[in-house]
């Protein structure tokens, strides 16, 4: 059966008063209500509530929302713990309002044996304060060779399947994965990138690495390959999850496949609905380098407009924690990835609610609904009866980025920035698994 | 020159890209130069004018012309010299390039002269130290010393840029120099055409670098400058076919005698490959000014480092030259 892992904590009692309660599968538009959890469960929504023995919150001016769920997600475990574990990843996660992750596979060892899947799972079982779920890999070793024992892994809890960082490169090994896969019921959850077309790339191709001199990842680099396994999916009458778009054109390919009924879900990251390629002009790897890359602001314009319209299902932050020491080093020379689990929520908010563009409710279903329903869980939602899964958010606070994080890692492309909302408590699984400091009155 | 790191260190004034300058900045810095051609003619060639300021040149790639003329430029300006190259140091024991800079900074160097491989090392070395840093070459990325020297060559040669119409030809994707004087001949008024393999020419250079765009070598016929760069084989990845072969491409963008005119300069950056982008005959010709180029390298070079290393009160190069005139102050 497909798990879920935290580790034990104390259920939580309390008395939440007077939050604006946003949660559109319940048909909450922002009523301030009071909401009374009793042993980690939800159990009376209203106003006037009775504390009955619970601590008290005054939430007053706050907004309470289902917990986010992030399907992309790289804990760096095991091996290289000293950039992320799972008990720093899962606090970033609940720091971020985050109820539930979903981790990537490749780790090292690779996640395509039940052993290394057992040991996650244990490992959450002792750390992780957030729900967590690991993925397998495709293909053993991630090398696009042989399929892994689909069906041990699901049975053992593998939440889907992913070479992610890493795309199948042949189409005929992901005719088989996709093939294969209907029978264990989890998905493939696809990087998508053509090799032949992105070799030594270093940000995206357009005006700006023409003019900075850094070998350019294409656009089609992304959408040819979309459009590609979109095909495959269609013929084999197959689901998929698309990781990461970044591109207009991968957009339309989605927006196509879609019409035409392929069962596709696809993601997209805050940074490349919040910046563009603009941003690699410092040239600070910590901040700007990332794969797929920042791109220009049409495709993130159609990025925010797919993400509106439900063409994007939903945000996945692609979280990917990398030593200090690795990225302080000349931007050709850095590795890809940056952290997020932490900023996803407000950055999005910021750049996309706050102007008008994305509704919040939109965004909400897009980063909590939206992903649980592409990988079979259960959506947080606020309701009497359900485990308390959910975030308490100060939409009016303008805060600055860290350094400090809750992450390991510092390599946010948000480091510095101001942004706006601020998660105040996050209650996962019925605990408390995060709590700003101004909270604990 | 105004780019300062964002925060801790002091503010100091760097050359890392020719995007960070104004018009006045390269005309005061070329004002400079033009002083100190008087001083490359006396007898003694060194003036005490940084005496004291330590200059280090830090090299992470080879480098004939480069680092040769940023030495000589610190040691005419009196300043003490200290160069370092990747092979042989503490680099080849595994120190990062942050941690080189950090060793090197706590001899406080007045100005750290770097080139690198790759992309972004001059920008991180601003963040960890308090000299000056020049970027002399940073990956595919820019070149600022180039382009001034290659200014002051043109300016010598025809009395101005601005109006001109210079050709860059051949392999622009993986040059430097063509991205520091696209940005270089256009701040002072030149037109720049792009000509070269459609591969080699990056995409999007039109709009994003407000030049023409060619394939036709024919079109040099109207430049007033052919500007040819090398074919940059060290920088190309494995098996891209840029190009189907060398022998295609000196066919079709070869700089050859018949596709130039006496009227039009000839410039390169060196180091030349003759027979492929350039021919014999033409780097020999009289319209060529690839030796100018390099003598131009060491007075624009002693003028870089004098701009840094005093804050420019006027814009122009008054204070340069009031700086080099006064006789006799020479040391010995």
């Amino acid at each position: 059966m497909m798990q879920l892992t935290q580790r034990e904590a104390p259920p939580a009692d309390l008395l939440i008063k007077g939050a604006r309660l946003v949660d559109g599968a319940s048909g909450l538009e922002g009523p301030q209500l009071d909401v009374r959890i009793a042993s980690g469960v939800i159990a009376e929504v209203g106003s006037s509530l009775d504390p009955a023995g619970a601590e008290m919150i005054d939430a007053d001016g706050l907004t309470m929302t289902p917990g986010l769920v992030d399907p992309h997600v790289h804990l760096r475990t095991p091996g290289d713990e000293d950039e992320e574990d799972i008990a720093s990843g899962t606090r970033a996660a609940a720091a971020g309002g985050f109820v539930a992750i979903l981790a990537m596979p490749n780790t090292s060892p690779v996640v395509d044996s039940a052993a290394v899947l057992n040991g996650l799972i244990t490992r959450a079982s002792e750390q992780a304060v957030v729900a967590t779920g690991f993925f397998a890999a495709i293909t053993r070793g991630l090398e696009g060779r042989e399929l892994v024992d689909m069906a041990e892994l699901a049975a053992r809890g593998a939440v889907g399947f992913s070479d992610d960082g890493r795309p199948v490169e042949r189409a005929g090994m992901l005719r088989r994965a996709l093939q294969y896969s209907s029978v264990t019921g989890r998905k493939l959850s696809l990087h998508e990138e053509d090799l032949t077309l992105t070799a030594g790339a270093q940000m995206h191709e357009g005006a700006v690495s023409a003019e900075l001199g850094l070998h350019g990842y294409p656009s089609i680099g992304e959408s040819v390959m979309v459009g590609r396994d979109l095909q495959i999916a269609r013929y084999e009458g197959a689901p998929l999850h698309l990781c990461h778009i970044s591109a207009a054109e991968s957009v339309a390919e989605i927006r196509r496949a879609k019409e035409l009924g392929v069962a596709v879900t696809a993601e997209v990251s805050p940074h490349h609905l919040c910046l563009t390629d603009e941003l690699v002009r410092d040239l600070d790897p910590a901040v700007s380098k990332m794969s797929p890359p920042l791109r220009s602001d049409a495709d993130r314009a159609a990025l925010v407009e797919a993400l509106a319209d439900g063409t994007l299902d939903c945000v996945g932050t692609d979280h990917a924690p990398h030593r200090a020491h690795e990225k302080e080093v000349p931007f050709e020379a850095a590795p890809n990835g940056v952290i997020g689990l932490e900023t996803a929520f407000a950055a999005v908010y910021t750049n996309l609610v706050e102007p008008g563009l994305v509704p919040l409710a939109t965004v909400l279903e897009r980063m909590s609904t939206g992903p649980a329903r592409a990988f079979g869980l259960p959506a947080p939602a606020l309701r009497v009866g359900e485990v308390a899964n959910l975030a308490l958010w100060d939409l009016a606070e303008r805060w600055v980025v860290g350094p400090p994080y809750a992450s390991r890692s510092r390599n946010c492309a948000f480091g510095g920035r101001t942004l706006q909302g601020r998660c105040t408590m996050t209650v996962a699984g019925g605990s408390v698994a995060h709590r700003l400091a101004e909270v604990a009155r | 020159m105004d780019l300062y790191p964002p925060t801790g260190l002091a503010r100091r004034r760097h050359l890392l890209s020719i995007g960070d300058l104004e018009r006045a900045d390269v005309e005061r810095i070329l004002e400079t130069a033009e002083g100190f051609e008087s001083v490359m003619h006396r007898d003694v060639k060194k003036v005490p004018t940084l005496r004291g300021r330590t200059v280090m040149n830090v090299f992470f790639e080879s480098s004939t012309r480069t680092s040769s003329s940023f030495e000589l430029a610190a040691k005419r300006l009196s300043a003490d010299t200290v160069n370092l190259k990747a092979s042989g140091s503490s680099v080849d024991k595994g120190e990062s390039l942050k941690d080189t800079v950090l060793t090197l900074s706590a001899y406080d160097p007045d100005v750290i002269v770097i080139r690198h491989p790759q992309a972004g090392a001059p920008a991180l070395v601003t963040r960890h130290t308090d000299a000056h840093v020049v970027n002399a070459g940073d990956g595919k990325h820019q070149h600022p010393p180039q382009s001034l020297l290659d200014l002051y060559t043109i300016r010598k040669a025809l009395g101005q840029v601005e109006g001109l119409q210079v050709a860059i030809v051949g392999d622009v994707l993986h040059s430097r120099v063509a991205r520091s004087n696209i940005q270089a001949l256009r701040l002072l008024g030149a037109e720049v055409l792009l000509v070269g393999p459609p591969a080699l020419i990056p995409r999007d250079a039109a709009a994003a670098m407000g030049v023409t765009v060619s394939y036709d070598i024919g079109d040099i016929a109207e430049a007033d400058v052919v500007y040819v760069l090398r074919m940059q084989r060290e920088r190309m990845l494995e098996g891209a076919n840029y190009v189907p072969s060398l022998t295609e491409y000196s066919a079709l963008w070869g700089v050859t005698p018949e596709r130039v005119q006496p009227s039009q300069l000839v410039m390169h950056p060196g180091p030349i490959n003759r027979g492929v982008e350039i021919a014999a005959e033409v780097a020999d010709s009289a319209s060529s000014r690839i030796v100018d180029q390099v003598r131009a390298g060491l007075v624009t070079r002693m003028a870089v480092l004098y701009d840094l290393l005093t804050e420019p009160t006027t814009r122009g190069g008054q204070a340069a030259l009031r700086a080099v005139e006064p006789a006799g102050q020479e040391v010995a």
